[in-house]
């Protein structure tokens, strides 16, 4: 039995609502309204409907063969959630949140994105049901995403430059937080990942929940068994929540999330929040995070924008502390080498943030025997990535 | 009795309303944080609220988020802030001090710790932005039992639910923000607040300050007639911030002066 978070959002001392004042009743709204829905047949028909009709579910699991020949150990089963509309896991909730905002009267959607991802599945998602939507994004960010602002902007979305800061994704939370408590009569806040004030981490694992929910059926269908282990990218970790969820009561799979080392552990310059980190609180919850002895937030590193964040969503907290879920990190050099091997052995090109957790099933494989599985939850596609892999191998377009 | 309950206490008496100005300690820099807030009381402050910088000032509007980015850039950091207070305290023993910031920081320094360092420095309240009633139970019963003020924020959208909670926790005075927005943000709706008060009233005796969008000497005597204290903030840190060195303590007088003239006029 796993019921948490608790009645008030806390996930052990992890969670919670640590927000100013005037953004206690939004939340009390929306935590009213979720609950109303979430179990609301004609709700979770619309929403099924939406990922079956618009994002293309369920997603394949895939067996990489050859991939798993190459290691000669465990069998290594893919989760493709790059093959979802708009090339990601990010659209799952973006559709779910999206259709709450309608039933809950709210015109205008507004989102916080660190590489674009998540703006572009949430101005995707406003395109489609009419909504207004604006996207805070770091300037920084900006100019290291062009294509993704170009494509937010296709899609209708105001993107707003964020100069605060670090000029990162975490300034944009910040700023998307502030508009929220300016216009929140008319304002639905689309947060991208399973951060933030309750009820967002448990609202985002939620409607992520459809990953895991689904591995279990397809893996009983193909193998007639569950994996050994599940593994999945942690940044803030959705799509980590998302698989790990339906799995968490069943205590013979390991749960093994893969963050960013950036550079290595060891040089300072990683986003490994959970391996690296102490719990504090930022963003509207306590969780691990990533600050100085002063509590002030630092700057973290990785290769993939979308694992730069310096906190982690306050379930993988708690998962870590109570030991159900271990947490491990690769650096950015790992990452590269399984981006490449799953590209030419496979025909798929990840995205830089999934590739961390193939690294790191690129170590476990070969130490198990070959009848023993693996799953990796290949969150989204590399499409996004090519300037970034194209100038570490000294190309530029 | 705290200071902060003698000061409102003596301004009742002499029917007069409490004057608080805000500002980021450490900025413009830190050496002129102690004067600064020597500057205020002299001008005519009644209570001192000090802002502890923090990276990410999610209620903060750009004025008050460039000043906490300067203070951080010269290495304040939350011992810094609270060893201002000490210095303060040397030749000041009249003025409360309130402690206005983020939670962690906090966190990062350890409850008790921070409590005890805060009641040998001389802090008399303390308002943690992002510490509702609800997840503060524990910080806010260390304070008290230092018999420091927990402060909490009442906004325009807090139910009476929510009034009822403030008011289990609530020490010192009450902060009312006056508008839906961040600080700085544009001027407040001076009816509106007259509106609400009275909700809060029938549920907190203690006294109530106004603040967020209070610009100007007029917006805060208006203020002035309805609620208990004004607070001003941004106003302030955008004085600071284009003032040259030589003239910001002036400049702060001034600025301060002219409102509790304003205040106090009958």
């Amino acid at each position: 039995m796993y019921d948490l978070p608790d009645e008030t959002g806390h996930f052990g001392q992890y969670g919670g609502v640590f927000v100013a004042e005037t953004l206690i009743e939004a939340l009390d709204q929306l935590k009213a309204e979720y609950e109303r829905y979430r179990h609301d047949p004609a709700f979770r028909a619309e929403f099924e409907y939406e990922l079956k009709h618009y994002v293309g579910r369920p997603s394949p699991v895939y067996h990489a063969k050859r991939w798993s020949e190459h290691f000669g150990g465990a069998q290594v089963y893919l989760k493709r959630e790059d093959l979802n509309h708009t090339g990601a896991h990010k659209i799952n909730n973006t559709v779910g949140q999206a259709l709450l905002a309608k039933r809950m009267g709210k015109p205008r959607v507004i989102a916080e994105t660190g590489a674009g991802q998540h703006g572009v599945a949430t101005a995707t998602v406003a395109a489609r049901y009419g909504m207004k939507c604006v996207v805070y994004m770091g300037s920084a960010d900006i100019k290291r995403q062009a294509q993704n602002v170009y494509r937010m902007k296709l899609l209708g979305a105001e993107v707003v430059p964020v100069e605060s800061g670090s000029k990162t994704l975490k300034d944009a939370l910040n700023e998307a937080m502030r508009d929220w408590v300016t216009n929140v009569s008319d304002t639905f806040y689309i947060i991208g990942t399973v951060a933030g004030p309750h009820p967002y981490p448990m609202m985002v694992r939620d409607f992520q929940s459809v990953i895991g929910i689904e591995a279990r059926t397809q893996m009983l269908e193909m193998v007639g068994r569950q994996p050994d282990a599940v593994l999945a990218c942690v940044g803030g970790g959705s799509n980590a929540m998302g698989l790990f969820y339906p799995y968490i009561t069943d205590e013979k799979v390991r749960l093994v999330g893969v963050e960013a080392a950036g550079h290595g552990l060891e040089t300072g310059k990683h986003a490994a929040t959970l391996c690296a980190g102490r719990p504090g609180v930022l963003h509207g919850n306590r969780t691990y995070l990533m600050q100085d002895d002063n509590g002030q937030i630092i700057e973290t590193h990785s290769i993939s924008a979308g694992l730069d964040y310096p906190g982690v969503g306050p379930e993988h907290s708690w998962l870590k502390d109570c030991g159900r879920a271990e947490y491990v990190a690769v650096t950015d050099d790992e990452a590269l080498a399984a981006f490449h091997d799953l590209c030419r052995l496979e025909g798929i090109i990840p995205a830089l943030e999934s590739s961390h957790a193939l690294a790191y099933a690129a170590k476990m494989a070969p130490r198990m025997k070959a009848d023993q599985i693996l799953l990796v939850n290949l969150s989204g596609r590399g499409d996004k990535d090519m300037h970034t892999v194209a100038e570490k191998s000294g190309l530029k377009f | 009795m705290s200071r902060i309950a003698t000061t409102f206490a003596a301004l009742k008496q002499s029917n007069r309303k409490a004057l608080i100005p805000f500002i980021t300690a450490g900025d413009p820099e830190p050496a002129l944080a102690v004067p600064l807030m020597h500057a205020l009381a002299n001008a005519g402050a009644d209570v001192i609220e000090l802002g502890v910088p923090f990276s990410d000032p999610m209620a903060d509007g750009p004025t008050i988020q460039r000043a906490s980015e300067r203070a951080l850039k010269q290495g304040v950091s939350l011992r810094t802030v609270l060893g201002f207070v000490t210095e303060f305290r040397e030749t000041n023993g009249a003025t409360p001090v309130v402690l206005m910031g983020y939670a962690n920081p906090i966190e990062a320094m350890g409850y008790e710790e921070f409590a005890d360092a805060a009641l040998s420095a001389g802090v008399d309240g303390v308002l943690v932005v992002d510490y509702p009633p609800q997840e503060a139970a524990r910080f806010a019963g260390l304070l008290d039992q230092r018999k420091i003020d927990a402060i909490f924020l009442l906004s325009p959208t807090s139910t009476e639910l929510r009034i009822k909670e403030v008011a289990r926790y609530a020490r010192g005075y009450v902060y009312y923000v006056s508008l839906r927005g961040v600080t700085g943000a544009a001027n407040l709706d001076v009816a509106d607040v007259a509106k609400k008060l009275p909700d809060i009233r029938a549920h907190i005796q203690l006294p109530i300050g106004v603040g967020f969008g209070i610009r100007d000497a007029q917006t805060a005597r208006a203020v002035a007639e309805i609620a208990d204290a004004v607070v001003i903030g941004s106003r302030l840190v955008q004085e600071i911030e284009s003032s040259s060195r030589e003239d910001v303590l002036d400049n702060v007088s001034r600025l301060v002066r002219d409102i509790r003239s304003a205040l106090d006029r009958r």
